[in-house]
C-alpha cells in the first residue's frame, strides 16, 4: 500500500535516521523523501509502500507514532489515497 | 500525485481547522422485521441492527486510523419506525426500547428513525405512533424521532402540525430535569430527505436500498481558515476560495464513504455537503460569515453571506463526489456553534433573523431553547412559518427547539458534548392559536403542478 510518513516538530539530529531505521526494520520501502525547515520547525514527508510489511497498517502507524514520541516529534502514517483525493481532480 | 505542500496542507486541515468526517451513518431497512406483535418485532429489530451494524465502530475506527483523519460519529439509520409497528401503535415504544438497547450496545451515539411521514394525512396507526414520541424520548437516551409534515408535493398537514406543538412540550415537560433534552432529539421537517446522515432527522427512506453507508463531512474550520488568508478578497472571489476548500473536504468524505461501503458490504448511499459547526472555538459556520466581513453573525447582510456560502459549498461538493445527497448545505444549529451561542447572548441574532436565514441555507432553525411557557400552539406556528418556507422554495425545512421548562430569556441550558450549551431566546408574543387551531391541510403551492 503506498503511504505516506509525515514528521513534524523542533529541528534536532538524527530524525531521518531514527524514521528510516524503523521503516527498514518493518520492510517497509521508502519511495521519495523531502524536508523542509520553516523557522524551528521541521517537517518531513515520505512516500513509502508498506506492501511487504508484515506488520499491519494501522500497527505500523501506532508503531510510528510512539516512535515519534521518544524523539519529540510527531510521526504519522496515512494512507496516500486521501492526500490523492483531497488534491487532484 | 501531489506535492509537500499539499500534505502539509491536509495535515493543517485536520489538526488545526478542526477537519472531521463528522458521521458514517448506516442506513438499514427494517421492513424484514414486522411480526405479528410488538414483543416480536422488537426482538427482530433488535436482532437485525446488531447483525448488520456489528462492524460500523470498528471500521470507522479502522478507517479513521489508516486515513489519519478523525470519524466523529459512528450512526445507524431506520426505517420509519410508525411502519413497522402500524398493526399496534400504542406499542411503538417497544420497539424504540429494543433500538436504544441495540445503539447502546454497539457504541452508536445516535439512532436515527422513530419516525412518521404525515404531510398529507395522518392514519390512526400514525397518530397513535406520534403520541408515543414523548415517552419514547424520555425512556431512551440514544434514539431520535423526526416527523415530516410538510411537502412542497403535497401541502403542510396542520392537523400533524398542532399535533406536534403539543409533543414538542410534552416530550420538553418529561425530559425537565435536563433542561427539556428530549426536544433535542426530535426533528419536525417539511421536505424531509430520505438519506440524511445526520441527526436528529436521519431515517432510512423506503425508497432507498437495504442496507446503505452515508456521509456527512464537516470543516467549517476549513473553510474560515481559507477566508482568513485572503482577507481582501471580493465576494467573487471569496466564493471560489469557498468552492475549492469544499472541493477538498468532500473529496475526504467521498474516499471515507466508498471505502466504508466496501468493508460493511453495503451500497454507498450519498455524501452529504454540509458545513457542520460544533460548539469549539474555529469550527463555527457564524464565525465564517463574520470573516466575510460582518461584525457579528444576525447583522443584516447575514442572510446574503450565507446564501453566498452555502452555495460555493454546493458548488465545490457536487463536483467532488459521484453521489450527493441528504440536506448538504450550511448548518446553523444556535447551540452546537460558538459564535451563534455568542451572538444569541449578547441578543445580535432573533428567532425571526434565523428564520430569515433558512431560506438561504440547509434545513432551519435548529436547537433553538425558547422559554419553557412558550404555548404549544406558538411552537405550532413556528413549525408552520418554517414549513411554508420549505414547501414554497422547494426545500428541506426543519424545526428543533427545545421549550426549556421553568427557564426565561436570559437563561442558559446545557446539553453538553456536540449538542453545546442555547442560550434561551424570546418568541413573538402574539397569539397564533385560533389559526393553528383550524386545522386542516394547507394546499400544495401552484408549482407543484409539474407534471
Amino acid at each position: 500500500m503506498r503511504a505516506v510518513v509525515t514528521v513534524s516538530g523542533t529541528d534536532r539530529k538524527g530524525i531521518i535516521a531514527r524514521v528510516s531505521g524503523f521503516l527498514s526494520e518493518h520492510n517497509v520501502n521508502i519511495e521519495d523523501i523531502s524536508q523542509t525547515i520553516l523557522g524551528e520547525r521541521f517537517a518531513m514527508i515520505m512516500i513509502v509502500d508498506t506492501s511487504e510489511s508484515d506488520e499491519e497498517f494501522s500497527a505500523l502507524g501506532q508503531g510510528l507514532e510512539r516512535m515519534g514520541a521518544e524523539i519529540g516529534m510527531t510521526v504519522r502514517l496515512q494512507h496516500a489515497d486521501i492526500f490523492d483525493a483531497m488534491h487532484n481532480v | 500525485m501531489f506535492g509537500k505542500s499539499e500534505v502539509l496542507e491536509t495535515i493543517d486541515m485536520i489538526e488545526k481547522e478542526h477537519l472531521d468526517i463528522r458521521t458514517v451513518t448506516l442506513g438499514l431497512s427494517l421492513l424484514s422485521c414486522i411480526r405479528s406483535s410488538a414483543e416480536e418485532t422488537a426482538r427482530a429489530v433488535y436482532a437485525q441492527v446488531m447483525r448488520k451494524a456489528e462492524a460500523l465502530v470498528p471500521t470507522a475506527e479502522q478507517l479513521s486510523r489508516e486515513y489519519g483523519i478523525p470519524i466523529v460519529n459512528k450512526r445507524v439509520s431506520v426505517t420509519p419506525v410508525s411502519l413497522l409497528t402500524a398493526a399496534f401503535p400504542e406499542e411503538s415504544v417497544l420497539v424504540g426500547k429494543a433500538l436504544d438497547r441495540a445503539a447502546r450496545e454497539l457504541g452508536i451515539d445516535f439512532l436515527g428513525g422513530y419516525s412518521a411521514l404525515v404531510h398529507k394525512g395522518a392514519a390512526d396507526y400514525e397518530k397513535k405512533f406520534l403520541a408515543s414520541i414523548p415517552e419514547t424520548l424520555s425512556t431512551t437516551s440514544r434514539l431520535c424521532a423526526s416527523v415530516n409534515v410538510g411537502s412542497s408535493r403535497s401541502g403542510i398537514n396542520m392537523d400533524a402540525v398542532r399535533a406536534m406543538g403539543e409533543i414538542v412540550k410534552e416530550t420538553a415537560a418529561r425530559t425537565a430535569e435536563s433542561g427539556g433534552a428530549g426536544c433535542a432529539k426530535l426533528v419536525v421537517f417539511c421536505n424531509a430527505v430520505e438519506d440524511n446522515p445526520f441527526m436528529a432527522g436521519a431515517f432510512h427512506g423506503v425508497g432507498e436500498g437495504d442496507t446503505v453507508v452515508n456521509v456527512g463531512v464537516s470543516g467549517p474550520g476549513v473553510v474560515w481558515h481559507a477566508l482568513k488568508a485572503a482577507p481582501e478578497a471580493d465576494l467573487t472571489d471569496a466564493a471560489e476560495i469557498i468552492k475549492r476548500t469544499a472541493f477538498k473536504i468532500t473529496r475526504a468524505g467521498q474516499l471515507i464513504a466508498k471505502e466504508a461501503a466496501k468493508r460493511l458490504d453495503a451500497r454507498f448511499g450519498i455524501v452529504d455537503l454540509s458545513l457542520a459547526p460544533t460548539p469549539a472555538r474555529g469550527d463555527s459556520v457564524a464565525h465564517i460569515l463574520e470573516e466575510l466581513g460582518l461584525s457579528v453573525v444576525g447583522s443584516h447582510g447575514t442572510t446574503a453571506a450565507l446564501a453566498m456560502l452555502n452555495d460555493a459549498v454546493k458548488k465545490g461538493g457536487v463536483m467532488a463526489s459521484s453521489r450527493v445527497g441528504g440536506l448538504s448545505g450550511a448548518f446553523i444549529p444556535v447551540s452546537e456553534d460558538i459564535g451563534m451561542i455568542e451572538s444569541a447572548e449578547k441578543g445580535t441574532i432573533t428567532i425571526e433573523k434565523l428564520e430569515a436565514m433558512t431560506c438561504v441555507c440547509s434545513v432551519g432553525l435548529d436547537m433553538i431553547a425558547i422559554p419553557g411557557d412558550t404555548p404549544a400552539s406558538t411552537i405550532s406556528a413556528i413549525i408552520a412559518d418554517e414549513a411554508a418556507i420549505g414547501m414554497i422554495n422547494n426545500k428541506t425545512t426543519a424545526v428543533r427547539v427545545i421549550p426549556a421548562p421553568g427557564k426565561k430569556v436570559g437563561d442558559e441550558v446545557n446539553f453538553g458534548g456536540l449538542l453545546g450549551r442555547a442560550p434561551v431566546m424570546s418568541v413573538h408574543g402574539g397569539d397564533a392559536g385560533k389559526f393553528i387551531g383550524r386545522g386542516g391541510l394547507i394546499p400544495a403551492p401552484i408549482h407543484s403542478f409539474k407534471n
